[in-house]
């Protein structure tokens, strides 16, 4: 559980993990009766509706207003998203 | 001048006729509408956010427009909107700590759409947070109830939607369906609700859940005016790429009087006798009414969709983990500060996201990680197949296929503390959703629950072969001009 929550960046207290832990190891007992249905001669569906590669003229068009965007940001600065140091500096 | 019980009584059709007519003006209806909802919606809490000026700025346009001597298909309709579709300027939750303070920049293409044909936004409405839910308990928002028994929940995940509509709050709405979050509020509610052929509606500016499921579609006390209003915002759209560029029919203007000619499905695996006496003589009965409008009743057989919930429970999480990624506390909402990058990620998501989200989450992300990825996921995408096929199987020998909409009436707050439980409520919506079908909810009479004083509706739920909208919402019509049921029932 901690390890899957680390891949999903999701900060759990021990309570959760434990009641976490529990409630997907019974949704994992439920989606397991899929195994008894065979799917050897069956291709996997990603979406149901027969789809060429779409693609779109590279044509300069309007796009979202940037500081309307950055409005809605935690945080921007000059016109940018501010982060937190992601980089340490050189010791 | 009429008041706002006369204009929230009217059908979308009658009020865009009036406004059309200029015989009423938009702007009279927003104020009348803008006058009385928020009293209202007190006790039922059905909107997060209500949006009065906006609604008369845009009533100011739709009457300028009618003037200039253009015909609206929705002139002056008001419209409630599930508050995961952005209307820039107004904030989008999602139902969600995560997004409560976060003003969408841009407008959804289906609400841009729906103002294009001159409806006036109302409001938001409330969700199960994400739109991941069954009951509208979800939501991080607020509690919203049933209008029909305020001690029930309006069911999920577009319970503001339903509760709005069914409450005379709104004439129309909008909604999303991943597995059945239109249709279940939709028959819990007492109106109807309509789920398009996935790819029908464009998703642009709907905030993804499950994107190869998620559909938008309305919500409206006729089938006529669900028809106008997915007649408006259907089509071809280039800022999704997963929206379908083929020719649209009209559905309106093809509203059957009866079902001569038409094959309906009944489902084998589907008997409703489990679900209780008074629910089972209640389908047997909706059955019976589609065979006194002329269809011919055929039974088909699923045998794959009793694996519908397990594979939906494998596939909409994986989806989810991965569109759910990008809210990290970098561009939208909420953040909390961490020590590093990485903490702040992980604590803005903790504290950003509710239980059911996390729980979902948390299995998408098992279901994908490696060594766990084709045991699962492929799986899954195998199963879905089966069902497709089991579907298409089954339409060789019918039109359409009749069912349930859910699998109980509206049940109180709190009843489904376990998950699964929860889950099940979208037996026969799920393996609908997971073939991408149009499908819809429309009343077909009450029963009181086990504990309940008041009679709690009931939806039937009908699906068609991909495409064929009008073929759905026609049959649907002569159902509901023939049985009248939803009439019979007056919200608590």
């Amino acid at each position: 559980m901690r390890h899957v929550a680390k891949l999903a960046r999701l900060a759990l207290t021990e309570t959760e993990v434990a009641q976490y832990g529990s409630q997907l190891a019974g949704l994992l007992a439920f989606v397991d009766e899929l195994r008894e249905l065979d799917t050897e001669h069956v291709g996997p569906t990603a979406q149901v509706i027969e789809s060429r590669n779409v693609v779109r003229a590279d044509d300069v068009a309007p796009c979202l207003d940037g500081a309307e965007v950055l409005a809605a940001a935690p945080q921007a600065q000059n016109g940018f998203f501010r982060v937190p140091k992601i980089i340490a500096a050189a010791q | 001048m009429a008041g706002a019980d006369d204009i929230l009584a009217c059908t979308a059709r009658e009020i865009a006729h009036a406004v059309n007519a200029r015989e009423r003006s938009a702007v009279e209806v927003a104020s009348a509408v803008s006058g009385t909802v928020a009293g209202r919606d007190r006790g039922l809490g059905a909107y997060l956010t209500l949006t009065p000026q906006l609604m008369l700025a845009q009533a100011q346009r739709v009457d300028e427009r009618v003037a200039a001597g253009e015909s609206l298909p929705l002139a002056g309709v008001p419209v409630a909107i599930k508050d995961n579709m952005c209307l820039r300027g107004t904030r989008t939750t999602c139902g969600s700590r995560m997004l409560e303070g976060w003003t969408a920049p841009y407008t959804a293409t289906a609400v841009e759409r729906l103002l294009e044909a001159g409806a006036l936004p109302i409001g938001k409405t409330n969700m199960d947070e994400f739109a991941m839910g069954s009951s509208c308990e979800n939501s991080a928002l607020g509690i919203t109830r049933n209008p029909y028994d305020r001690e029930r929940v309006p069911g999920g995940s577009s319970g503001g939607s339903a509760a709005a509509v069914g409450a005379g709050l709104a004439t129309i709405a909008l909604g999303s369906d991943t597995g059945g979050s239109i249709r279940e509020p939709a028959a819990f509610c007492n109106v109807v609700g309509f789920k398009p052929t996935y790819g029908r509606v464009s998703r642009y500016g709907l905030v993804a859940f499950a994107s190869s499921l998620d559909q938008i579609g309305p919500f409206a006390r006729t089938v006529e005016d669900a028809a106008l209003t997915y007649d408006a915002i259907a089509g071809h759209d280039r800022r999704d790429a997963t929206s379908v560029d083929r020719p649209l029919e009209t559905t309106a203007a093809a509203l059957r009087r009866d079902l001569r000619g038409l094959r309906v499905g009944i489902v084998k695996e589907f008997a409703t006798a489990d679900l209780g006496a008074a629910i089972d003589r209640c389908y047997a009965r909706a059955y019976a009414d589609l065979a006194a409008l002329g269809a011919e009743l055929v039974e088909v057989e699923l045998p794959t969709a009793k694996y519908g919930l397990a594979t939906y429970y494998l596939i909409a999480p994986a989806e989810c983990s991965s569109n759910l990624a990008r809210f990290d506390g970098v561009r939208y909402g909420l953040r909390v500060a961490g020590a590093d990058v990485g903490e702040m990620y992980e604590q803005t998501r903790a504290l950003g996201f509710g239980p059911e989200v996390k729980r979902r989450i948390l299995i998408g992300t098992y279901a994908l990680s490696s060594g766990y990825y084709d045991a699962y996921y492929v799986k899954a995408q195998k199963a879905r197949t089966a069902i497709a096929d089991d579907f298409k199987a089954a339409f060789a020998h019918c039109d359409l296929i009749a069912s349930p909409a859910a699998s109980a009436p509206a049940f109180t707050f709190n009843a489904k503390s376990d998950p699964v439980a929860m889950y099940l409520m979208d037996y026969y919506t799920i393996p609908v959703s997971l073939a991408g079908l149009p499908s819809l909810s429309v009343p077909c009479g009450a029963v009181v629950p086990d504990g309940g004083t008041r009679p709690m509706p009931l939806g039937l739920q009908l699906a068609s072969p991909l495409f064929t909208e009008r073929l759905l919402l026609g049959a649907a019509h002569a159902y509901e001009r023939h049985t009248r049921h939803a009439e019979k029932l007056v919200p608590a």
